[in-house]
């Protein structure tokens, strides 16, 4: 059932200090609201269970893109829209930029933020294995200061993460350090814009003598979290890529993901693609071509 | 009923619509959707999901294509919009709009202002757009009509129109 506007508040505040200042006062009692391409579609439901709200639509603090001689730091109320336009992120961060260009239709990557997406904590988020792989990093802030925190570390469960009621994500950053890497993405669905992914991945890889001598791979809605296969990543580095280790990585990849049967696929199906998609990264690898 | 202990006061909330002033009084969290349709009867916005994923409620907010079901109206507070009633200037069709009588874009015409909009936002930065490009800028708006082909050679035409070409 539709909500009825009038049992919800909803302030603008002008400056990021006093946002932060009313998330601080009542912990907990305030929702940040950016393009509301989450919030509004569960308010819109009757499902919203944040009655106070506050917009940081637009907010100068949030809402830039600093290249510095050796990290990005993408603010948190960066668009889709804003990283797919954005020159370095498309040239160094091209599995970042892929996914933008994947999440939604352009209406919502024009409202959409990255902050949001990592705060929704969705583990079917297309954007989120990006920042796993290149290990991003989160500059929290509340009124008691920032504090930086490994991406790889922020989720603790399904939609749970380590931020503190009162505050907000400030930045992602992003070494600069990956022009020697290959990169891969897919997403698997039924269609790309508009539609939630079966299965996503986002990938990386560097070659020395042809031995793989640094890989990343994480993937989307394969487990409670946005997750980044650790384990599989072990058995291919130090390896050749020949037929044998793609076969025992996919397998890996099959056992270290845990997916659910839901209204969009199902844990088999999930673990069949999950290893074709491990497989085709690697196959690529080998034929020196991943993207 | 409400279960909130005081009622949230309406605030006034100003904007432009299609070059002129508009001031209405909304509960911050009413939909820009509804208080277009509602308070400026601009009924050319269409509700189609309510949930971001159809299209057919895009409009323009300082000159980027949004749902308007997902803005709360707060945030359109001074903003600049443009619906599919601001393209038609007096009695002539905006080129796009004729395109779309041409070439059979639209048919039930619930789709077809979002339609517009977006394929106005794609030729306000790219001209002369592929049409992969106008696949892509349409992908957010949903038809159950016409198949998409005949969506798609409006737009072209439009572009061809406009370019002189």
């Amino acid at each position: 059932m539709r909500s009825n506007p009038a049992d919800y508040e909803l302030l603008a505040p002008a400056t990021l200090k006093s946002i932060l200042s009313i998330l601080a006062d009542e912990p907990g009692s305030w929702r940040p609201i950016a393009g509301g391409t989450d919030l509004m579609v569960q308010y819109a439901a009757g499902n919203l269970a944040a009655r106070k709200l506050v917009s940081i639509w637009g907010l100068r603090e949030l809402r830039h893109i600093d290249v510095l001689p050796d990290e990005v730091r993408i603010g948190a109320g960066s668009t889709y829209t804003d990283l797919r336009a954005n020159a370095i992120i498309e040239s160094e961060f091209p599995l970042l930029s892929t996914a933008a260009s994947w999440t939604g239709g352009i209406a919502n990557q024009n409202r959409g933020t990255i902050g949001g997406n990592i705060v929704n904590a969705s583990p079917a988020a297309d954007s989120l294995p990006a920042l796993l792989v290149y290990e991003a990093e989160l500059i929290l802030v509340s009124v008691r200061g920032e504090r930086r925190v490994p991406y790889v570390t922020f989720h603790t469960g399904y939609r749970q993460t380590r931020l503190a009621p009162d505050e907000l994500v400030l930045a992602v950053c992003m070494r600069r350090r990956y022009s020697e890497y290959q990169a891969y993405a897919r997403k698997v669905g039924p269609r790309n814009a508009q539609a939630i992914s079966k299965v996503c991945i986002a990938a990386l890889s560097r070659l020395a003598g042809g031995v793989v001598d640094d890989i990343r791979i994480a993937m989307g809605s394969v487990a409670p979290i946005p997750l980044r296969l650790k384990e599989t990543e072990t058995t291919i580095r130090g390896h050749r890529v020949d037929p044998a280790l793609v076969s025992m990585a996919q397998q890996r990849a099959a056992a270290e993901i845990q997916p659910i049967d839901d209204i969009r696929s199902t844990a088999r199906y999930r673990r069949a693609v999950a290893g074709n998609l491990v497989g085709e990264f690697l196959n690529r690898l080998g034929s020196g071509n991943a993207r | 009923m409400s279960t909130t202990t005081h009622q949230p006061q309406k605030s006034e909330i100003s904007f432009t619509v299609n070059g002129q002033r508009a001031t209405v009084h909304a509960h911050p969290m009413e939909r820009l959707l509804d208080v277009l349709r509602q308070q400026v009867n601009l009924t050319g916005v269409k509700e189609g999901c309510g949930e971001g994923e159809c299209g057919s409620c895009s409009i323009l907010m300082n000159g980027v294509l949004v749902n308007s079901c997902l803005v709360p109206i707060l945030q359109a507070n001074d903003a600049d919009i443009i619906t599919i009633e601001g393209l038609a200037s007096q009695d002539r069709l905006h080129v796009l709009q004729q395109a779309f009588l041409d070439c059979g874009g639209a048919q039930c015409g619930i789709c077809t202002p979002g339609m517009i909009l977006a394929a106005f936002h794609l030729l306000s930065k790219n001209p002369q757009p592929s049409r992969e490009e106008i696949g892509e800028a349409l992908s957010g708006n949903l038809c159950r009509c016409t198949g998409y082909t005949q969506i798609f050679e409006s737009v072209a035409e439009a572009a061809r129109r406009s370019t002189g070409r």
